[in-house]
């Protein structure tokens, strides 16, 4: 029903969008969009930005944000994309460093530079943010119910024993928005003590998807209770009528979601129109309706959003307890991914037994406590929160090299391959969980 | 047969016909197939730093315990699958061809559902029905406190899979089943030979190349499937491992590619094992009178007990497409044994909005099974009848096509095809439509070309030799006895290679480059990427079953009538 009348709303404001359109030079011709965004959001703006721009044919075409990637860098030859649309500011890095985008400022007034402690645009003007996103935690209300598990608030909840089992993530290397949602953390509590939590909570997960839309599903259907997901797809699964919950933990950061136009783009003219639309108010708006629910980043737009609307520009509590540095994030962007790879997900079952072990020893030291089961114990959570590298380490170029894709020239020297390296990492969290689940169950013992 | 017009015409206008054709397959499986490949795989073998020649990452592979775990992982699923899928495929094959069993063809076109399975909603379906919190747990659950672990890490995979794939043997042994002759049975009952004896040393034997052809399907198929252990969240295996690492931004480095390798390899293998298990033994018979087995009545007592088994497993490998159903009329399905409501909203949506996706789909699939029936007939006959050297590596190479990742197929034709303009537009030719249809036909080649093969081991050669002795030329011979004899096989090849296009994803993904060329399962990819999209999604999913399935069943229907109208039955 409100869909319709947003619907409703929205074709008005095209109509009168469309009367003061007519006086600049009309861009025609077809418009090629490659996007990751669900087709709730697409089609809203598809069929906004037509009645707007009659003269244009959208053409969208999805795709995951990686394979999106792909097909730039291996169609840039001959290019037929005019724009790049997608949630994760690294996807556009890495389009940025392979120059395949070109600069263009919007002529929309009155977007603000940061969104938290996040700035919305690319400084160099390579791409523009258009609707911002925090990271935090969902759960299905009847999951929590039939399993009585108290409803989490920070990312630390979700360490505790009680939801062992319970929580899922996709994987940071298949997300862009997860590898966000770690970096974060990291940068919030730095890079031993972050680790230490992410490793913590990752000893609760239940599964760690491929897809990122694969942790809403799985928390809308109940195959699993909790999930840490970007806000949209909470607030869109709640607006579906899904039994969910949100919230966002202190330490989040609000990222905006961005477009840029492609290099050598066919139509320039209408996809700088099309960057144009979407900031201006009438395309914000379509933000708000409820099976997309993004924050949109034109202040303005928030006066007609329902009353419980999350807003980062209202909020300050939103987003800006970390200062998100984005080029420590990109220097150690892949080592990142390939850490949590090796040490979490291709280890879960080794970390979730030593989990299982420590969750264990803790409970039984609670009620007849022991100094040796304790300091026992201490050894065990430190051999699972142990990293096999430094922060510097992490953000050094020689490590960074064995994972990066293209040898500057043939005499770059790469020190080692990526495979080795990763083989020492696993090999290593594999023998230091079997270690610490030891430890955690001599402790178990002691406290007997 | 129109289809066969190409190969036909090449044999006639050309006296060493079987050449030309060999040569012309071979150009095509080069220009669609192997060259793409190359184009891609070529990075496993290069040196990261110099880019000079290395084997050093296939050391790097056996050296890592994470691939060595997946490798024996997709080992272990791939031969449970093959055992699963064989315990749900020999009843019903047998049942339905040996006995007069009332709606036996009907039977048989729901055995061949599961493989039209779209991606993504099969395993949510399954999910929702057998997962931890599925209906069957929950129910479980609230009335006996119990709950099993069916969808639980490998024991998923096996689950979904066996389903998923068990109609390859099904289709092969029942299309092998009703080309035994009948005189070998009652040759051997006239010996004294009865009961299970009969089966186990005579019709189970006499039919082992449809097995054959069927149980290796399953276990390559298994062994290269990407989609099921991708959704259920099983990532050691090999499959997604080589997946994960090349669709993944900023890991370029070679070992994706060299899990390519070994898959390929892999496939290969299995694929000569079971051609050495098939040799020197000659499956073929003479007479076609008594074309199929004798079919005889049940007692009432096996009848009830037949109809309960065939029930029980319809139910079983339905299961997926029971809670597709559901999921498309539900409203809302969240931690519950059922949907809270059901409403006729979704299908209203899809109606409105995918019209295009089922007519391209249609055209796609029909077009990529059309050549693959024509192409694995011609390729079949040249591997088994001519003595053309190295005519094995077009059987090969064929083959190879089920190991190579969708992916990596994809990636190769825009990586070969996309600085190719099309003639007249200057379009890139990877952006036409056609380009779309060949990697469809590729990717789905392998199946009609087994079923192909099959149906030709059983024709005897003296047949052609007959015709030949009358006077029948080549080509008269092989269109008027060899291809009408091996009609069910090439059925077999065409449905299976169809409704198997019909849903593909992975190589679509990279090759769809506008909505209106969109296939369906990328409108269901599209779909089922939102939480409101669920339901509409579960619509058009039950709208591509239906479609194929109707599509199946027809085919089955016209294949009947023409057998009998031929008298070959009854």
């Amino acid at each position: 029903m409100s869909r319709t009348l947003h619907g409703v709303a929205a074709a008005l404001a095209v109509l009168l969008a469309s009367s003061t359109a007519a006086f600049a030079q009309d861009p025609s011709g077809k418009l090629v969009v490659v996007t990751s965004f669900p087709k709730d959001l697409t089609s809203a703006f598809q069929q906004a930005f037509q009645k707007a721009y009659p003269k244009v044919t959208l053409e969208v075409l999805n795709r995951n944000t990686n394979a999106g990637v792909k097909y730039l860098q291996e169609t840039a030859s001959n290019n037929g994309t005019d724009l790049f649309w997608a949630s994760a500011p690294d996807a556009f890095e890495v389009l940025k460093g392979a120059n395949l985008l070109q600069a263009y400022k919007p002529k929309v007034e009155g977007i603000p530079e940061k969104v938290g402690a996040y700035p919305i645009n690319d400084p160099e003007g390579m791409y523009a943010g258009f609707a911002a996103s925090g990271y935090g935690i969902m759960w299905n209300s009847r999951y929590m119910k039939a399993n009585e598990l108290p409803a989490p608030k920070e990312w630390s909840d979700l360490a505790k024993p009680v939801y062992y089992d319970h929580v899922a993530i996709s994987a940071p290397s298949r997300s862009g928005t997860t590898h966000l949602t770690i970096e974060t953390i990291l940068q919030g509590e730095g890079w031993e003590k972050g680790w230490r939590t992410n490793k913590e909570i990752a000893g609760n997960y239940r599964t760690i998807t491929e897809r990122s839309f694969g942790v809403p599903d799985g928390v809308n259907s109940g195959s699993f209770g909790i999930g840490i997901v970007i806000d949209f797809f909470a607030l869109s699964s709640q607006a579906s009528g899904f039994p969910v919950e949100f919230v966002y933990p202190t330490v989040t950061t609000i990222v905006p979601a961005n477009i840029g136009i492609v290099k050598n783009a066919p139509n320039k003219a209408a996809a700088e129109t099309f960057v144009d639309f979407i900031l201006s108010p009438q395309g914000q708006e379509v933000l708000l309706q409820p099976a997309i629910r993004r924050l949109p980043v034109n202040p303005a737009t928030y006066a007609k959003a329902p009353a419980d609307y999350p807003n980062p520009f209202k909020d300050t509590s939103l987003g800006s307890q970390v200062n998100f540095d984005v080029e420590v994030s990109q220097a150690r962007y892949n080592v990142v991914d390939a850490l949590f790879d090796q040490l979490i997900t291709f280890q879960l079952d080794g970390l979730k037994a030593a989990t299982r072990a420590i969750h264990q020893a803790d409970a039984a030291l609670a009620k007849k406590p022991n100094d040796k089961g304790k300091a026992l114990l201490a050894e065990a959570r430190d051999l699972v929160a142990v990293m096999p590298v430094t922060a510097q380490e992490a953000a050094d170029p020689q490590l960074a090299g064995a994972f990066t894709v293209e040898r500057k020239s043939a005499t770059d020297a790469v020190p080692e391959r990526q495979a080795q390296v990763e083989q020492k990492w696993a090999a290593f969290a594999k023998d230091n969980y079997a270690a610490a689940r030891k430890k955690a169950e001599e402790a178990l013992a002691l406290a007997r | 047969m129109t289809s066969l017009a190409l190969t036909r015409e090449s044999i006639a206008r050309v006296r060493p016909g079987p050449a030309v054709a060999a040569v012309l397959i071979a150009l095509f499986l080069l220009l669609f197939l192997v060259v793409p490949v190359v184009q891609v795989i070529f990075v496993a073998f290069q040196d990261k730093t110099t880019g000079a020649f290395t084997l050093i990452n296939f050391a790097d592979f056996f050296r890592n315990d994470l691939f060595m775990r997946s490798f024996w992982n997709s080992f272990y699923v791939s031969a449970m699958s093959v055992v699963v899928a064989s315990a749900l495929a020999l009843p019903l094959a047998y049942l339905t061809t040996r006995f007069e069993f009332r709606g036996a063809v009907l039977i048989q076109s729901l055995g061949i559902i599961p493989l039209i399975m779209p991606p993504f909603i099969g395993a949510v379906a399954m999910q929702l029905l057998f997962g931890r919190n599925g209906t069957v747990n929950l129910l479980l659950r609230d009335h006996f406190g119990i709950s099993i672990p069916f969808m639980e890490g490998l024991n998923g995979v096996i689950f979904v899979q066996s389903i998923h794939y068990f109609p390859f043997i099904l289709i092969n042994l029942s299309a092998s089943l009703k080309n035994i002759d009948r005189a070998m049975e009652e040759s051997a009952q006239n010996l004294g030979c009865h009961g299970f004896r009969l089966f186990r040393r005579i019709v189970f034997p006499l039919a082992m190349p449809g097995y054959v052809a069927g149980a290796s399907l399953v276990f390559i198929k298994v062994f290269d499937d990407l989609g099921t252990p991708l959704l259920l969240n099983v990532n050691d295996m090999l499959a997604p491992q080589a997946y994960l690492r090349i669709s993944s931004i900023g890991i370029a480095d070679p070992m994706g590619y060299v899990i390519s390798v070994v898959l390929i390899v892999c496939s290969l293998l299995a694929l000569w094992v079971s051609a050495l298990a098939m040799k020197g033994k000659d499956y073929a018979t003479v007479q076609r009178g008594g074309g199929g087995l004798a079919r005889r009545r049940m007692k009432p007592l096996e009848l009830v007990a037949a109809y309960a088994v065939v029930l029980l497993i319809l139910v079983l490998v339905l299961a997926p497409h029971i809670g597709l159903t559901l999921l498309s009329f539900a409203t809302i399905w969240s931690f519950s044994p059922f949907p809270d409501a059901f409403t006729m909203k979704h299908y209203g949506t899809v109606f409105l909005e995918s019209g295009q996706y089922i007519t391209n789909t249609l055209l796609y699939a029909s077009l990529a099974a059309l050549l693959d029936v024509v192409i694995g007939t011609a390729i079949a006959y040249l591997v088994l009848r001519s003595k053309l050297p190295g005519r094995q590596w077009l059987d090969y190479i064929a083959m190879a096509a089920l190991a190579v990742p969708g992916v990596v197929l994809g990636i190769g034709y825009l990586r070969s095809f996309y600085d190719v303009p099309m003639p007249f537009t200057g379009q890139p030719l990877s952006g036409f439509w056609l380009i779309l249809v060949f990697a469809l036909a590729i990717r789905r080649l392998p199946y009609a070309l087994r079923a192909c093969t099959a149906a030709l081991q059983q024709v005897s050669n003296s047949l052609e030799e007959a015709a030949e002795n009358l006077g029948a030329t080549k080509l008269r011979t092989i269109s008027r006895v060899v291809v009408p004899l091996m009609s069910g096989g090439i059925l077999a090849g065409f449905v299976t290679s169809f409704a198997t296009a019909a849903v593909e994803l992975s190589a679509t993904i990279m090759l769809v480059h506008s909505q209106s060329d969109a296939p369906l399962a990328y409108g269901l990819y599209v779909y089922m990427q939102s939480a409101a999209g669920r339901g509409p999604g579960a619509a058009l999913g039950v709208f591509a079953v239906v479609i194929v399935g109707l599509g199946t069943y027809l085919s089955h229907v016209i294949i009947e009538r023409g057998r009998r109208e031929r008298g070959q039955d009854h």
